[in-house]
């Protein structure tokens, strides 16, 4: 038993849910009671998606227990093929129907039905969301693309004659984080390397599509989380190589045109030559100086949480002061990412515990989930998303992708907006009393705020070192974006020199020592 | 679409009983639990803690139900069930002791613990009235812990509440016998309205009104003989049931949503407590006519509109009497996740002849029905909502009648306004017209 505040991840027949609602022709019936299916509710609010999710939940009932609830699954299996006439059927059960044992497979194989019908096992007591989308994935490429077996279209051996190379782009979801745009920069993106893209899967994917997946000539995996499974089966029955370098930040989507160039024969520098970031000339401009070791905190899905690191300590120029992941699936990657920026990866799904590291670490930016941004926003720490789950303004209207060239651009206006602006910071630190122009009337790019002072953070003092009044006060006539770096600081160096008490002048010893 | 299929489990129209027909519908239901209502009960009753012993399903639906996350730590977490629990590796008991303890460590301020049943503790039959027994046992004084089932196997959205408020009508201490007659209002309300209905019982003369749940989950109040109840929601069928077993009165009215329904409902206490009528209208007259006057703006929007409403939160019938009786809306179709005819039979009388009442749900072929009615509002949840405007349809996201204060006068002209919005809006949007 597990006691769980808020969840970073659902069930796993969520992430199933998010397949196939990111397929075209595909229905999903799921055995769950009625609650279940709030699930809806993410895809037509969150996403804002104009269609209910192609799931028919049976909802059975307490009195149903024990009598007849695999009648009443194959019921809707039946009505479920006739009323929506899909291409395929996915079948499975969420945590309670699991524990009922009613076996949706052999059900729905007694029907008999004329389509595929594609069964899930989802252990909803071990594994969530991301292995839910991932296995299903796998599941509905390995029934579908089986059979079309054998037949490759006009697949060659890479390097290719005359045509252009095809691939497949894996992972793109519904409920994604900005999974849309991604698709739309990476196509863009090959394009211009002169590859073409044959099939994205599963998002706007049909079920013909996925059996077309062995055609195209290799594989792009976007998401590891969701496509790792299926894009290593292709590899292993298909002879599908897989490009699996995820471009985020201008460095990795150089390396990933250099590696798709490499493997298709490509020269790389037409597309590297015009790239269309402007990452690199607006984080070397003399105005992003100001940027310089701000302290980051980065938490999220594990993949992205260890490139965004890269990107904000390599491109941005700030110092990771923290850096995990929810999800233990890549936390191999995570750990190399933390220890390569001279940290301990923080691998947890307690909510509680990645806002106490918050708390802790006193960073002056987070780059985190929706659940981060509610801890940021209670600690007065600015906040920019870079992974699900995400919130319904995490949907943007405009075309907003984190991948690619046009990815990184998004990047370092989304993390750069919610920091203090280089002269702005300075005026705000020199004339700290201005009763108009002080740091507790918010930033003014931000708009008018609330003005009162946050929830005081509770950190940990373990030995107990207390602030002398004078030091107190002083310490708040710093503005509060550097505040809480001045007062560890200030802490950990009257630690090392075992003072007991803070006065003014530890408070301006510490501020020499640390002076950059 | 709409040929019957083979085997449907839609159960032809049945026997029309008192005024109107009720379709009764056992099919796919897209509605909440009962989990739903700790979304609200968590911040009604400040020293209460809920904690829902469930799946990660039961953490994600409310979480998701509430649609934004509380900033401030909430008073309710999930003990979400692991295989170890469910292969008998680990006693489910004595982890439910240590979560708990957990929880204490962290939250000594609560008084009392709700141990939540979901589906899948209610399939492994967990006992969780004896764990809220034995651990009452060892927490006592400083905590009391009770239980109720919020399962989706057993309980729709607000059905939770009744649950809940059931589990501590079992607490309440018995009344002396010859205490004096008092007004119990069951069913949680926002502080505000609680307030305003206090000032007008008393301006009636009534001062001997308590609420379930208070604010304080130690603050209950002795029921017996001469408690007189009157239920301020409509889906509380248990707990009314459980307080007139204590020997209770239950006072029936309709609801007190819109003015209408709130001067009934008042009325059904002041006759009850022998008020008079001249002191009644005195005493309700600047709110009636403040209710009047608020509900009088929005009516053009609403009069001769076609309203559908789809299962959500038992308040249908009430909701279709107010738009119907103070708005001159028409309902087309009014269904509901259970009909209590007790509880509402005051309600429905009122409804106009030709209402179809539904009861239960097959959402599809409840779709199929909306769309051949087009109507020019439908009242539904969430998941239904932007398919239904993405196809030409208004809607009303409901559970934003359950998330604002929509009783009593002062508020009749609210909620008038949340049915009005979509509406208006539409009216509004010219720059978006084809």
């Amino acid at each position: 038993m597990k006691l769980a505040v808020w969840t970073y991840e659902g069930p796993p027949h969520v992430g199933a849910m998010r397949v196939a609602t990111a397929l075209k022709d595909v229905h999903f019936v799921l055995h769950a009671p009625q609650g279940d299916t709030y699930a809806d509710l993410l895809f037509t609010m969150i996403e804002r998606r104009d269609r209910r999710p192609p799931v028919t939940y049976t909802t059975f009932q307490a009195r149903d227990l024990g009598s007849d609830t695999a009648q009443i699954f194959k019921q809707a299996a039946a009505e479920a093929r006739a009323r929506f006439a899909p291409a395929a059927m996915i079948v499975g059960a969420s945590c309670t129907a699991e524990l009922i044992q009613d076996d949706p497979a052999g059900l729905a194989r007694s029907l008999a039905l004329d389509i595929p019908v594609i069964p899930v096992e989802l252990p909803s007591y071990q594994k969530k969301e991301h292995w839910g989308a991932a296995e299903t994935f796998y599941q509905v490429v390995r029934t579908l693309a089986l059979r079309g077996a054998g037949e490759t279209g006009g697949r060659q051996t890479l390097p290719v004659t005359g045509r252009r190379p095809r691939c497949n782009l894996l992972g793109p979801t519904a409920l994604g984080f900005r999974h849309r745009d991604d698709v739309q920069e990476i196509t863009l993106l090959l394009s211009r390397l002169g590859v073409d893209v044959a099939v994205v899967a599963p998002l706007n994917a049909s079920a013909d599509d996925i059996s077309r997946l062995p055609e195209a000539d290799f594989n792009v995996v976007l998401y590891p989380e969701i496509a790792e499974t299926a894009a290593a089966w292709l590899e292993r029955s298909c002879g599908q190589p897989a490009i699996r370098t995820v471009p985020v930040g201008v460095a990795a989507t150089c390396a990933f045109v250099r590696e798709v160039a490499q493997l298709c024969g490509l020269d790389p520098e037409p597309a590297l030559a015009e790239p269309g970031t402007r990452l690199p000339w607006w984080s070397r401009s003399v105005d992003s100086q100001y940027l310089t070791g701000k302290r980051v905190f980065v938490f999220g899905e594990a993949n992205r949480a260890a490139a965004v690191a890269r990107v904000a300590a390599y491109e941005m120029g700030f110092e990771v002061v923290g850096l995990g992941a929810y999800n233990r699936e890549f936390a191999r990657d995570l750990r190399a990412a933390a220890a390569e920026l001279g940290l301990e990866a923080l691998v947890t799904d307690d909510y509680l515990e990645v806002e106490r590291a918050i708390a802790d670490l006193r960073p002056e930016l987070v780059l985190g989930t929706q659940m981060e941004r509610h801890i940021a926003k209670r600690l007065r720490i600015g906040c920019a998303v870079i992974s699900a789950p995400a919130h319904v303004q995490d949907y943007p209207a405009r075309y907003s992708p984190q991948l690619g060239f046009e990815g990184a651009n998004v990047l370092f206006d989304s993390w750069v907006h919610p920091l203090a602006m280089g002269l702005e910071e300075h005026l705000l630190a020199m004339f700290r009393e201005d009763f108009e122009f002080n740091d507790a009337a918010g930033l003014s790019h931000m708009g008018a705020q609330a003005t009162s002072e946050p929830e005081p953070v509770r950190p940990r003092n373990p030995e107990g070192r207390c602030w002398s009044s004078e030091a107190e006060a002083e310490l708040s006539k710093i503005p509060f974006f550097v505040r809480g770096k001045a007062r560890r600081n200030t802490e950990a160096f009257a630690a090392a020199r075992g003072l007991a008490v803070i006065g003014l002048d530890t408070l301006y010893d510490a501020r020499s020592h640390y002076a950059r | 679409m709409n040929a019957p299929l083979a085997r449907s489990r839609t159960m032809p129209r049945a026997p029309a009983d008192a005024n109107i027909g009720v379709l009764r519908e056992r099919g796919q239901r897209e509605v909440f639990c009962g989990l739903t209502s700790i979304v609200w009960l968590h911040r009604k009753i400040q020293d209460a803690f809920f904690l829902v012993v469930g799946s990660r399903t039961c953490a994600h639906l409310i979480q998701s139900a509430a649609g934004v996350m509380i900033f401030a730590e909430p008073r309710f977490a999930t003990a979400i069930l692991e295989e170890r629990d469910l292969a008998g590796m680990a006693d489910a008991n004595s982890e439910l002791d240590r979560v708990v303890d957990d929880l204490l460590a962290r939250r000594p301020d609560i008084r009392t613990l709700f141990l939540v049943g979901s589906c899948p503790s209610e399939v492994i039959k967990l006992d969780l009235a004896r764990a809220a027994q034995r651990l009452s046992v060892r927490h006592q004084p400083q905590l009391r812990v009770l239980n109720y089932s919020g399962s989706g196997i057993e309980t729709t959205f607000t059905q939770g509440e009744d649950a809940c408020l059931a589990a501590l009508v079992r607490e309440c201490p018995v009344a002396a016998p010859d205490s004096p007659p008092s007004l119990l209002i069951a069913g949680a309300l926002p502080d505000i309205v609680e307030d305003q209905f206090c000032r007008l019982f008393s301006a009636m003369g009534l001062d001997r009104v308590s609420f379930l749940p208070g604010r304080r989950s130690t603050d209950l109040p002795a029921i017996g003989a001469q408690t007189k109840v009157l239920l301020a929601q409509p889906f509380l069928g248990e707990t009314a049931q459980m307080l007139v077993d204590r020997g209770a009165e239950r006072l029936s009215a309709p609801f007190p949503f819109g003015v209408e329904g709130t001067t009934a409902w008042l009325e059904s206490a002041a006759l009850a407590f022998g008020v008079s009528p001249a002191a009644f209208s005195q005493a309700v007259a600047p709110a009636q006519a403040r209710g009047r006057r608020a509900i009088l703006a929005q009516r053009t929007w609403l009069e001769g509109r076609r309203v559908f409403f789809f299962p959500d939160s038992q308040l249908e019938p009430s909701l279709a009497r107010f738009l119907h009786e103070e708005l001159g809306a028409v309902p087309v179709e009014v269904a509901t996740p259970y009909l209590n005819r007790d509880l509402v039979g005051p309600e429905l009388e009122r409804l106009p002849p030709g209402s179809r009442l539904v009861e239960g749900q097959d959402v599809d072929r409840q779709l199929d029905r909306c769309r051949a009615e087009r109507p020019d509002l439908a009242v539904c949840g969430l998941g239904l909502a932007n398919p239904l405007e993405a196809e030409g349809i208004a809607t009303k996201w409901s559970i934003e009648l359950i998330f604002s204060p929509i009783h009593g006068f002062d508020q009749a002209g609210d909620l008038a306004s949340l049915f009005v919005r979509p509406l208006l809006r539409r009216a509004r949007l010219k720059g978006l017209k084809a």
